[in-house]
């Protein structure tokens, strides 16, 4: 049996006599019989460090790494400096808790004030929260928080990554706000279609851009469709790293940037942890959930940093807080600024170049192979549809250590490049998907 | 200095190859038309800032931590090479489910452990945290209620000294919170709750912490549970103080419906400075068929993905925070079926003789005879006497090192420090910390002063809260 219990039998017989109690189990004599657990756990017995590494181990090795992956689809592989991973094993960071405590958590603290200036940066918002649990979740808070006492319709397009849409559902299926899915044209929000929707009540709209196929939406004439009606918000759900090159939400006229922040130097790592990034104009602040960190000074004048407009939290509010969210994904977070403290603004701008100019590489050469593309404009990701197969497509490719893009349907593929992505490995796959009867 | 105040442009790392294929160009109009600021620091730089800041902060490697209801034991630094293993961290969620077999096999075992533990029959590991689990339970008592047609039950029972999330949660379920008082000893008042509940057909169900946060076990559970099942309610188990009570009491066997736990409490993994956490949630049979998310299932070693029939739907993308289990699963592999109730055991004997020695000079909370994995110190005759008052002592603390314990938590003592010191201290460590806290109340009384100024060792003194709510600064402003 393995343990992480330091006192020694004799400390133990010690401690209980001091307390005036003869047996561990004495300890335990006030809970009720009926509701007293008598058997044993129906578990394996413990083991040492060495058995249970060598365990686990066999179980990671049931797992396929792919040499090359060209899937995205709200999961992306993007290259990881060696310093990220470094910073998230420092013990401290690790191991603290939630940093109450601000006079012992600087460290802490301070990280999560750069991580929020890095987000307004990039998203052009004023208001960064400390994270929530990832690009789901965050568009879920983002949707409940544009309630308004009149405005209780969300509006969402059809175009969001599925999985989202499906936790959208499940906030407004607590909350009981209703759900409007604005439906797609041409594999884009169909902005004709929104004109229609907006009512009086709408509180808000929200569209993901580039979008779940990759698309770039009309998110500007969106945005202003939305504003149309009074207190009804614009929420974008961005790709963090297109914000290297392209519009920022606020040029855009969004009044909230949310996303997934997992490109941003976490791996994929099967689904999580990954990190929801929430930012919005000035004027809503009072409305995010979760942690915000704030600079201000102490008792002899040295600046500092605390959690701050605590007024909106659970722990001070209870039922009347802007949300339940106590634990968020401060390590993620952590991770979020390290990375683009390593690339800086021109390695950000690199990587997104690259992004989409992989991805227009590849899509040109899967065209020349017979593949039509489905997109007008486009990021890194894209659609194609073929008389081939899709499954016989991605069997060709796994073959070969590949994983394709996600099957969208028998026919349908959608593509992701990024700059791990190199020319030899695409012209390769292109290759590969042309032999495929 | 923040990183902001270190870029020097020019600097950078060279983490990325120049593009092999030739630049595309985006229309204009979709360009970014502000700079961007991100840091443009050499490694080197980085490296520092970050060592800098790991310097002012307080982990659980760094000393005794006992902040109550929050778990804050050892972090075994197998977990972490685990879950940092490329099996593991390479793996996309949507890659073909014969190449994720080894994840679906520690969802798997981790579910089954967890069940196990709990008394359940089902568990998801997808919900993030503790509040996004009990977000998560809430669903599955108002799916239940839905099916069976019962709209109108949307009251859930809340004690005063439950945790601030529990209302938070059942707001956002759509859900009425009825307050129910604790009697005299902390516990939950079985009459008053007698009384709200007798044939109201009203009633969603009741949150319970068991152990509560006052650190005791209710011995009434099992009719606090009764009353609510016998008005049609459901009854949900707050995780937060499972580490009491492993092998000994299962939430299950007290009558409870759903449960979520924290992995980053009872089962040793970091909270990397508030997360990622993982709340996985489970339930009873009758409320299986509306589990969120998708779970793993077994036949003959090889591993699939299903989903429960009238599923709520997800609670985030994905399959939750993954790495976290492998952290927990690692943990509970090596603990087995001996060591983890001997891990509460130990917890127990902790907080029981830290509460004895304590109780020379400081009162505690509802006088038990014998608490559970935490107690909680009442500071109002210091505050009354001396003017010192618990946020005083917390401070003092920090001057020794110590993470302070909870502060004025639970909200029904009204000077409380709510200390949980877990079974990976020991005896040494624990009697350190006592005459530290004995001594502080010492000087409570000579020279209370002295902790009105605390602390005075740390990387900043007390910080201007009210000032930074009224005029907030959120981010660095570039030039």
């Amino acid at each position: 049996m393995g343990t992480f219990v330091p006192n020694t039998k004799a400390q133990q017989q010690e401690m209980l006599k001091e307390i005036g109690f003869e047996k561990l189990d004495d300890l335990f004599a006030h809970i009720p019989d009926a509701v007293k657990f008598k058997d044993e756990l129906d578990l394996p017995s413990g083991m040492s460090e060495m058995e249970a590494g060598k365990e686990i181990r066999k179980i990671a090795a049931k797992n396929r790494i792919y040499d090359t992956v060209f899937r995205g689809a709200g999961a992306y592989r993007h290259y990881i400096p060696a310093i990220v991973g470094s910073v998230l094993s420092n013990e401290t960071l690790q191991t603290a808790y939630t940093p109450y405590q601000a006079e012992i958590s600087q460290g802490v603290l301070q990280s999560i004030f750069e991580y929020q200036t890095m987000i307004c940066d990039l998203t052009g918002m004023d208001v960064s929260n400390a994270s929530v649990y990832d690009g789901g979740t965050a568009a879920g808070e983002a949707v409940a928080m544009c309630r308004g006492r009149k405005s209780n319709r969300a509006l969402v397009s059809a175009c969001i990554q599925p999985s989202v849409m499906k936790v959208i559902e499940t906030y407004c299926f607590g909350n009981e706000m209703e759900l409007v899915v604005i439906p797609e044209k041409d594999g884009k929000t169909d902005v004709e279609a929104l004109k229609e929707l907006m009512t009086e009540d709408t509180s808000c709209v929200l569209i993901q851009h580039p979008n779940y196929y990759g698309s770039l939406e009309d998110a500007e004439e969106i945005g202003e469709i939305a504003h149309s009606v009074k207190n009804c918000r614009f929420i974008m759900s961005v790709n963090p790293i297109t914000l290297g090159t392209m519009r920022t939400p606020r040029e855009y006229g969004a009044d909230f940037a949310v996303g997934e922040g997992q490109p941003l130097g976490l791996p994929l790592a099967f689904g999580g942890p990954f990190l929801g990034f929430m930012a919005s104009v000035d004027s809503m602040k009072r409305n995010l959930p979760g942690r915000i960190v704030g600079q201000t000074v102490d008792h002899n004048g040295k600046t500092g940093y605390v959690l701050t407009l605590q007024a909106r939290e659970q722990h001070i509010r209870r039922e009347k807080a802007s949300s339940n969210i106590c634990s968020n994904q401060a390590l993620c977070a952590l991770a979020v600024g390290v990375y683009l403290s390593a690339m800086g603004s021109e390695g950000l701008k690199n990587v997104a170049s690259q992004c989409y100019s992989k991805a227009h590489y590849m899509a040109q050469k899967l065209a020349e192979a017979g593949f039509e593309i489905e997109n007008e404009e486009f990021f890194h990701e894209f659609v194609t549809s073929s008389d081939k197969k899709a499954s016989d497509v991605l069997k060709a490719l796994d073959d070969e250590g590949i994983l394709g893009g996600l099957p969208l349907d028998d026919n349908r593929i959608l593509w992701c490049c990024t700059e791990m992505n190199t020319k030899i490995d695409i012209d390769k796959a292109v290759a590969i998907v042309k032999e495929v009867k | 200095m923040l990183i902001f105040e270190k870029s020097r442009p020019g600097r950078g790392c060279s983490a990325i190859p120049a593009c092999d294929v030739e630049q595309y160009t985006l229309p204009d109009d979709d360009m970014r038309q502000s700079d961007l600021h991100l840091p443009e620091m050499a490694e080197v730089d980085l490296s520092r800032h970050y060592t800098e800041l790991a310097k002012k902060a307080h982990g659980v490697n760094d000393g005794f931590y006992p902040l109550g209801s929050c778990t804050m034991k050892y972090n075994p630094k197998i977990n972490e090479q685990m879950a940092g293993l490329d099996g593991f961290t390479q793996i996309h969620p949507l890659q073909p489910v014969d190449t994720v077999q080894g994840c679906l096999q520690i969802l798997k075992e981790t579910e089954d452990a967890l069940s196990a533990i709990t008394g359940m029959s089902n568990f998801t590991l997808q919900p993030a945290a503790g509040a996004h689990g009990e977000f998560t339970g809430l669903l599955l008592i108002k799916a239940y209620h839905l099916s069976n047609g019962d709209t109108q039950r949307r009251k859930i029972i809340v004690p005063d000294s439950a945790h601030g999330t529990n209302p938070a949660s059942a707001v956002m379920a759509g859900m009425e919170v009825i307050n129910v008082d604790s009697d005299d000893k902390g516990l939950v008042d079985v009459e008053k709750l007698r009384q709200v509940c007798e044939g109201n057909d009203e009633i969603a169900g009741l949150m319970l912490t068991n152990p509560n946060t006052a650190g005791l076990f209710d011995p009434n559970i099992k009719e606090i549970t009764d009353i609510i099942h016998e008005c049609g309610g459901q009854c949900y188990y707050d995780g937060a103080n499972l580490n009491a009570v492993m092998g000994w009491a299962r939430p299950g066997d007290m009558g409870f419906d759903c449960v979520h736990l924290n992995l980053h409490k009872t089962f040793s993994t970091p909270h990397g400075g508030g997360g990622p956490g993982s709340g996985p949630v489970g339930c009873k049979e009758h409320l299986a068929k509306f589990m969120p998310g998708v779970y793993a299932v077994e036949k003959d070693g090889v591993y699939d993905f299903a989903k429960a029939p009238e599923s709520l739907g997800e609670m985030k993308n994905f399959y939750g925070n993954f790495l976290v289990a492998v952290k927990a699963l690692t943990y509970i592999r090596m603990l087995g079926k001996e060591g983890i109730p001997e891990a509460s055991k130990n917890a127990v004997l902790n907080a029981n003789y830290m509460m004895k020695k304590l109780s020379a000079a400081y009162d505690i909370a509802f006088k038990p005879e014998v608490c559970m994995h935490e107690f909680v110190m009442d500071l109002a005759r210091q505050a009354k006497e001396t003017g010192v008052t618990a946020m005083d002592i917390a401070k003092g603390l920090l001057d020794n090192n110590i993470h302070p314990p909870t502060m004025y938590f639970p909200l029904t003592v009204h000077e409380a420090l709510m200390a949980e010191p877990c079974e990976t201290e020991s005896k040494e460590t624990l009697d350190a910390a006592i005459d530290v806290f004995l001594s502080l109340n010492d000087i409570a009384y000579s020279n209370p002063e002295k902790l009105h100024q605390a602390p005075v060792k740390t990387p900043v003194t007390r910080l201007d809260e009210v000032g930074a709510a009224r005029h907030p600064v959120l981010k660095y402003e570039f030039e």
